[in-house]
């Protein structure tokens, strides 16, 4: 008989026990260890897909703050450029004007020594005229010449009338001293006395003359007595010739001024009203002529 | 020449021997649970495991999906049995590769008590699925009429499982131990070869087998009404 019935009982058992540790001993841990394996994979892949999540949401984030940030970056770069631009036209400005305002004073300094200078030449011309003119006179002046501007000096007496008389006949009362005759060279004895009558024929006074030599005086006569002066010389009108000249040198210093003005097309240099404190005024010409003959007190 | 290790008997005592049988079944089993406990005494449950672990992952995992592949559902609740089966069968084999190695399937007192085993664990199986009427129930299918052939169905199948696996093991042994004295040298190491093939496929046909049987135990039922639901649709 090939079965054995205790080898079947047995090989029964034998197969069950074997059941039972295999199960205890190697599907239970196997299977244990592979489902924990799953889940660990399932859960890392779990994590993995909220980690590529959180990390695509915050590559959004990253990348909208990125456009924003170069939004911001662009918006300062151009307004850092505008004031720089600004800034320049601005510094550009003051250098131009600076350079502007040099240039005109510059152009002022240079126009003030021109003025200086062609003034003091024509001061010195002036000067030399005056001394030629004067010169002149002093070589023509003789006896005959002296006796001619007593006779001036006579007309003159005779023509005064007013106030001015009435000033020196007060000057010539009794009580004055002797009244002097002043000139550049020695009056004839006929036009002394020629004086002297005169003065008693106008003011009623008879008080002694006394003559004296005055070669400043170059080409004139004086009459003085208490203050007040009658007169006619040549020195009248060489002031005269001297105001008109510098007259007519102030003109053109002011149209030359009015020139610069209108060309600058802008204020700052001094206008016609504000000439330097050496410029005279020139009076009318022909008043300043008129006046060769002075009558102030002393 | 023994047909059967049974014949081996190294001690007796009444009714209670030790045969070859049992000894070398005894071998086997404690090949397979302590080389089991030794690869499962530190299990990594990470993804880095060692080689062993490995392989028995390996085993254990295509085992499972050839059960589920059967059509078991729920592979894990049949794994013990079919998978017991199954490393048993295929350890016996490829032990016949030791010199002086008695496969304990060769004999039919092994292949019967395991063929009683898949007896037994067919209607449990289908009970515990089922319930006691639902299995019953099986036996009349698809009419009354059919109840004495399905029981002869049962017994018979149970037989041939027997019959079958030992007769491949027992003529496998037997064929080397002729050739051996016919043509020594180089033609049994062929057959030896040639035997560990047909034991292997000896092994998975028998399991394959009572997992067939027992999908067929749990599943007609079932399996029939989804037939009938999808005709009628």
């Amino acid at each position: 008989m090939l079965i054995d019935w205790f080898t079947v009982v047995a090989q029964a058992l034998n197969f069950l026990i074997l059941l039972w540790l295999m199960k205890r001993f190697l599907y239970a841990p196997i299977l244990r260890a592979v489902d924990a394996r799953e889940q660990r994979i399932a859960a890392e892949l779990k994590d993995a897909e909220a980690k590529q999540s959180e990390a695509n949401k915050e590559r959004e984030d990253f990348e909208r703050k990125n456009e924003v940030f170069d939004q911001q970056r662009a918006d300062l770069l151009r307004k850092a450029t505008d004031e720089v631009e600004s800034q320049r036209k601005a510094m550009l400005d003051q250098a131009r004007t600076t350079a502007d305002n040099w240039i005109a004073k510059r152009q002022q300094a240079l126009r003030t020594e021109a003025d200086g200078l062609s003034r003091t030449i024509e001061d010195s011309a002036r000067s030399e005229v005056l001394a030629i003119t004067r010169k002149a006179l002093q070589d023509l002046a003789t006896t005959d010449l002296e006796s001619s501007m007593a006779e001036i000096l006579m007309r003159r007496l005779r023509a005064l009338d007013g106030q001015s008389k009435a000033d020196l006949v007060a000057a010539l009362g009794p009580a004055s001293t002797a009244p002097i005759v002043s000139s550049a060279f020695v009056l004839p004895p006929q036009k002394r006395a020629a004086i002297q009558q005169l003065l008693l024929q106008l003011f009623g006074s008879n008080a002694p003359l006394r003559f004296e030599i005055r070669p400043e005086l170059v080409c004139g006569i004086e009459l003085s007595v208490n203050g007040q002066i009658v007169a006619w010389n040549v020195d009248g009108y060489l002031q005269s010739l001297r105001k008109e000249i510098e007259r007519i040198a102030s003109e053109r210093t002011s149209s030359a001024t009015a020139a610069v003005v209108a060309a600058d097309g802008q204020g700052g240099l001094p206008g016609k009203d504000a000439r330097p404190p050496d410029t005279e005024v020139a009076e009318d010409p022909s008043t300043a002529a008129a006046a060769p003959v002075q009558v102030s007190a002393a | 020449m023994h047909l059967s290790p049974d014949a081996i008997v190294y001690w007796q005592f009444g009714l209670l021997k030790l045969n070859a049988t049992i000894v070398f079944t005894w071998a086997i089993m404690l090949v397979l649970v302590v080389g089991s406990r030794w690869v499962t005494r530190k299990l990594s449950m990470g993804l880095e495991r060692a080689r062993w672990q490995n392989l028995l992952e390996i085993v254990v995992i295509g085992m499972t999906r050839q059960i589920a592949d059967i059509g078991l559902q729920q592979a894990r609740t049949y794994l013990p049995f079919l998978g017991t089966l199954f490393l048993f069968l295929a350890a016996a084999s490829l032990a016949t590769i030791i010199p002086g190695f008695e496969p304990p399937t060769g004999s039919l007192s092994t292949t019967v008590a395991l063929a009683l085993c898949v007896f037994a664990a067919i209607p449990i199986f289908g009970i515990s699925k089922q319930g006691l009427a639902g299995y019953l129930k099986s036996y009349v299918e698809p009419t009354v009429v059919m109840l004495p052939f399905n029981i002869i169905s049962e017994a018979s199948r149970t037989l041939a499982l027997a019959v079958r696996l030992f007769g491949n093991m027992m003529s496998g042994t037997m064929i080397i131990a002729i050739l051996l004295t016919i043509t020594p040298f180089l033609f049994p190491v062929v057959m030896t070869v040639l035997g560990l093939l047909t034991g292997m496929v000896q092994a998975y046909i028998f399991s394959i087998l009572a997992a067939v049987y027992i999908a067929a135990a749990t599943h007609s039922s079932k399996s029939k009404t989804a037939a009938t639901a999808s005709g009628s649709a």
